[in-house]
């Protein structure tokens, strides 16, 4: 037995070659999938409802492309409200003050009860609740006749409503507001996912709540908060579709069903809005890759990986405070 | 402003050289009441050790000295100064937030955990708050951080994510990022309890050479040889109250209560 010890003669073991687990599901799988995949193929080049030529021909025209337009404004413009206006709304939801918290509750509880398309058909009739809208002191009116001053009016500006809710602003603010709620929720459960001990060390050190919420929680709650952000403006770009009922025109949707509609030809643009769907989700896709990679600083694999190398190097060679470089 | 000595002595205080004071501090947690009238008192430039098993109050207590936790009852006055509370006419009044933040300001602390930011370098986790307050130009700031950390042994980390350091190192970024806001008080809540043994070492070092500064430290610890090599006092603590306290090798050598003796007994 005295042998054993003797670890560096000994020869080193062959490597293992052993039968590997056999799959056979995987293949029927691969079957079933590629027959599947064949057929709609099949239906793709032999059904001449497809019409392809047709779509491909109508599908970049310039009033489907201001169609585009529209819609990738109108979802920047809405995610831009939503985001920036949810992120106050959960604030305001964690605040201390019970009044803000109130608010805020009262407004996701509206604003996620009542249907996008509900809300977009009523933002695009308010015009009817106000000809114009003026900012100035309230109830001036009945202010004035208070003190005996008949239409005494204390108004500062004021535009018609007309003008300034068209369709595009209606449906605008009906999914930016709307989202704003979503994104309230969703801000809010990224600042709770933040460990408390952080706001304790920057309270610590002396920084205010503001500054804690701004520099110290914010960032770190971004990386749980971008992923179904990501989804949200997925969501919404589909949402814009909701706009033709304010009435919008200027939308993707809209503009390829109203070619459809004039050239009997319905399918193919059905199957052209399926494609643009596709193809500006994919672009979204990319820009939320991004923007994940961004805000996982100090998170990431790779830093996890380092550390590992680290660990490693101080084994090899030496005191802690020396590894690692 | 690349001072880098701790501005104890510099600063000066309330004349009686007391930096802590507390008075029956009492602080229930709903229906427990975990600290049970603690009187307390650190002179100005001493190293105090609170030791007591866990669930004594200890960490509790040095989270109400910056406020962290409100008491319930009590008194405690840094530098002269009440904590949290403004007395006028016999009446206490709650201070704003602002005010708090600007008391805990003087007042370092280290915590078990590091709670070190962990998207920012560890040049950024110490020179955050001086810049974000307003104290120091961005440049300035980065240049006393970084010698910050040159006196914490980290000079070569200076651009390294939390995550990417050492427990060791991480809890020697955060003594650093405490030391930058030039604190006249350092509070340390169990700052080598989350550390493999073989890193305790490195931030008792770190804290021994605050102490030879001559900083004020209040230091939650199971370190009973860091309590007897660096400790002006020693405060044991058991179930909300102060047992017994004193010079720490007279405590450690010979403790007159049986709770002492007990504790002692396990962790020598």
């Amino acid at each position: 037995m005295s042998s054993e010890t003797d670890t560096t003669e000994r020869a080193r073991p062959e490597p293992i070659q052993a039968v590997p687990v056999r799959h056979p599901g995987r293949w029927v799988a691969v079957a079933v999938i590629g027959v599947l995949v064949a057929m709609f193929v099949h239906l793709l080049v032999t059904n001449k409802a497809f019409n392809w030529a047709f779509m491909v021909d109508e599908m970049f025209r310039p009033p489907i492309m201001e169609g585009l337009r529209g819609t990738l404004a109108l979802t920047v413009l809405a995610m831009v409200i939503g985001v920036s206006l949810g992120v106050v709304v959960a604030i305001m939801r964690l605040s201390e003050n019970p009044i803000l918290r109130g608010v805020s509750w009262a407004y996701t509880w509206f604003f996620r009860a009542v249907p996008r398309l509900v809300l977009a058909i009523l933002f695009g009739n308010l015009g009817i609740l106000w000809a114009r809208i003026e900012f100035g002191l309230p109830f001036d009116r009945q202010i004035g006749a208070l003190f005996g001053v008949d239409d005494f009016e204390a108004r500062l500006f004021g535009f018609s409503a007309l003008e300034i809710l068209t369709g595009f602003v209606a449906g605008m603010l009906a999914l930016g507001l709307s989202e704003a709620a979503y994104m309230a929720e969703i801000v809010r459960a990224g600042i709770q996912s933040v460990d408390e001990g952080q706001t304790e060390a920057a309270q610590a050190l002396g920084l205010s709540r503001t500054q804690i919420l701004r520099r110290i929680v914010l960032p770190q709650a971004m990386r749980v908060i971008i992923p179904p952000t990501g989804n949200e403006t997925i969501a919404m770009l589909k949402d814009t579709s909701l706009v033709a009922f304010v009435p919008v025109s200027t939308e993707l949707f809209f503009q390829l069903k109203a070619v459809g509609n004039r050239t009997f030809q319905v399918f193919p643009m059905y199957v052209a809005a399926c494609l643009w769907y596709l193809l500006l989700t994919s672009v979204l896709l990319v820009g939320q890759y991004y923007l994940e990679r961004h805000f996982s600083k100090g998170f990431g694999r790779s830093a996890q990986a380092k550390i590992r190398l680290r660990g490693i190097t101080a084994e090899a060679g030496g005191s802690t405070s020396e590894a690692g470089r | 402003m690349t001072q880098v000595t701790t501005p104890a002595e510099a600063e000066g205080t309330a004349g009686d050289g007391v930096m802590v004071r507390a008075e029956q501090v009492h602080k229930s947690f709903g229906s427990v009441e975990v600290l049970k009238g603690i009187d307390l008192e650190v002179r100005s430039g001493e190293v105090c050790c609170l030791l007591g098993p866990s669930g004594s109050g200890k960490s509790t207590f040095l989270r109400c000295i910056n406020h962290l936790e409100k008491i319930n009852a009590g008194r405690i006055r840094v530098d002269g100064d009440l904590i949290g509370y403004r007395e006028r006419g016999g009446k206490l009044h709650e201070m704003r937030e602002k005010e708090i933040a600007t008391q805990r300001r003087a007042i370092g602390m280290v915590f078990q955990r590091f709670n070190l930011f962990p998207h920012m370098t560890a040049l950024q986790n110490v020179a955050e708050a001086p810049v974000l307050l307003g104290r120091e130009r961005k440049a300035a700031a980065r240049d006393r951080a970084a010698a910050l950390l040159q006196r914490v042994g980290l000079g070569d980390k200076l651009g390294n994510y939390p995550g990417q350091l050492s427990g060791g190192q991480q809890q020697r970024v955060a003594i650093a990022r405490a030391l930058a806001m030039q604190p006249k008080l350092m509070l340390f809540d169990e700052p080598t309890s989350a550390l493999d043994p073989e890193l305790v070492g490195e931030v008792l070092d770190v804290m021994k050479d605050l102490a030879r500064d001559g900083m004020t430290m209040i230091v939650v610890t199971h370190e009973i040889g860091f309590a007897r090599e660096v400790g002006d006092s020693l405060v044991f603590m058991d179930d909300g109250v102060v047992v017994e306290s004193g010079a720490p090798r007279e405590v450690i050598a010979n403790p007159r209560h049986d709770r002492t003796k007990a504790f002692l007994a396990k962790v020598l």
